[in-house]
């Protein structure tokens, strides 16, 4: 699971009202190289909620070289796009789990696809 | 699978979609050449702006990730949900590029508002209709899954889901279940007389009205085209009619007349009930007091 489908991701348990963004724990991450393409950084840029992707990198070990708060002109800057690109697309979160941060609920991720199954009466 | 066996009546899609089943779909040469073709035509319909621009989508019951690939190719990158861990393992086997999630549909998508440019799905909303648990509402699981993908999706983006409605009446209740949380768009019916090549896509917008893109195959000229295209049309209008039916419905009751209980009131006194006289109040309709 990339960084990118971790900013999207938001608990869905009944009644949960701050299920975002979620605690990542970590087992295992890999990385694999994908194509760059500023058109499309620069598209999703405005949607990537900053903190929550922050504080992802920082699980997942490729925080660095990452500022403390973006803004659109950065995108000018070759150089952070760069990094963008990798923490966003090219680090996979392999094994660990998402942890809900409201109720503490885990959802397993194996082989990079996260269990979002809810039992009955979370639901 | 032969003919006239519907999937959905065989075993709930987590158990029905298991190693054996997920084999066929990278297989089947069949099997992936109709995925594909409903994932263009879906694309199509989605009618994303022609700038080049890649942008962020939702595949809905990816399953072994055959239509992800077609949306990989279209230079698309999406994120794909499904309900069989079998089919998702193919997936992750398969190395397509989107990312993939394992959920049911009917618990609601766990997304964050706003966040994806627009939703496909192939072949997998009408497993909706089934209640294959105990505690399974239909309905209820239909109005979530509906509010969480109007959630998810920014405005004017589009969603495209292809269905294989079992009846009419699926049909109807899927739209309408669409329509009540905010979507607006319809049924598009591709090759309508057709009994083989009839397509049912789903295309709903969020926020601005557009007219609904016109289906394939509809020329002809045959009485029965005239009746299948009313048909769609009277789909896409589901929830003005419903509304009509409500507003004649509380009128005049279909009551049982003069006669009626001047017959039955004769009947009770013969069996010796001590019943009021007749007169010219009897069977009136009372007064409206407000």
């Amino acid at each position: 699971m990339k960084l990118l489908t971790h900013n999207m991701l938001s608990c869905h348990i009944k009644n949960v009202r701050n299920g975002y963004p979620f605690l990542i724990e970590v087992v295992k991450v890999s990385e694999h190289e994908a194509d760059f393409d500023p058109d499309f950084l620069k598209h999703i840029f405005p949607r990537i909620n900053w903190p929550a992707f922050l504080q992802g990198a920082q699980s997942l070990g490729c925080r660095e070289g990452l500022p403390e708060e973006a803004a659109e002109s950065m995108l000018e800057d070759e150089g952070f796009l760069k990094r963008f690109h990798h923490a966003l697309l090219e680090v996979f979160l392999e094994e660990g789990s998402l942890v809900c941060p409201e109720t503490g609920r885990k959802f397993p991720v194996t082989k990079g696809i996260p269990n979002m199954l809810l039992n009955e009466d979370e639901c | 699978m032969g003919k006239g066996e519907r999937p959905e009546h065989m075993a709930p899609p987590d158990i029905f979609y298991n190693e054996d089943e997920a084999r066929k779909y990278t297989t089947n040469s069949r099997m992936i050449n109709i995925q594909s073709t409903l994932t263009e035509r879906a694309l199509e319909l989605l009618a994303l702006p022609q700038d080049g621009l890649p942008r962020l989508l939702l595949d809905l019951g990816c399953g072994s990730g055959l239509s992800g690939e077609a949306l990989s190719e279209a230079g698309q990158v999406w994120v794909g949900l499904d309900i069989s861990a079998a089919m998702l393992d193919v997936a992750h086997e398969r190395e397509v590029e989107g990312d993939l999630v394992l959920g049911d549909l009917g618990h609601g998508l766990p997304l964050r508002p706003g966040s994806f440019d627009g939703a496909i799905s192939i072949s997998a909303v009408q497993w909706l209709c089934n209640a294959d648990r105990a505690g399974h509402d239909p309905r209820k699981r239909m109005k979530r899954f509906f509010e969480t993908l109007y959630m998810s999706l920014r405005r004017g983006a589009r969603a495209v889901l292809q269905i294989y409605p079992e009846n009419h009446k699926q049909a109807e209740m899927l739209v309408a279940a669409a329509m009540k949380v905010g979507f607006s768009g319809g049924l598009v019916v591709d090759y309508p007389h057709s009994t083989r090549a009839k397509k049912y896509f789903l295309v709903l917008m969020v926020g601005t009205s557009i007219s609904v893109p016109t289906a394939k195959g509809l020329d002809g000229g045959e009485p029965e085209d005239e009746e299948e295209e009313a048909a769609a049309e009277h789909v896409q209008v589901a929830g003005r009619d419903r509304n009509k039916r409500r507003r004649t419905g509380s009128g005049k009751g279909d009551g049982k007349g003069r006669e009626w209980v001047l017959r039955k009131k004769e009947q009770m006194r013969k069996k010796g009930y001590d019943i009021a006289p007749d007169s010219k109040y009897t069977a009136r309709k009372r007064k409206r007091v407000v």
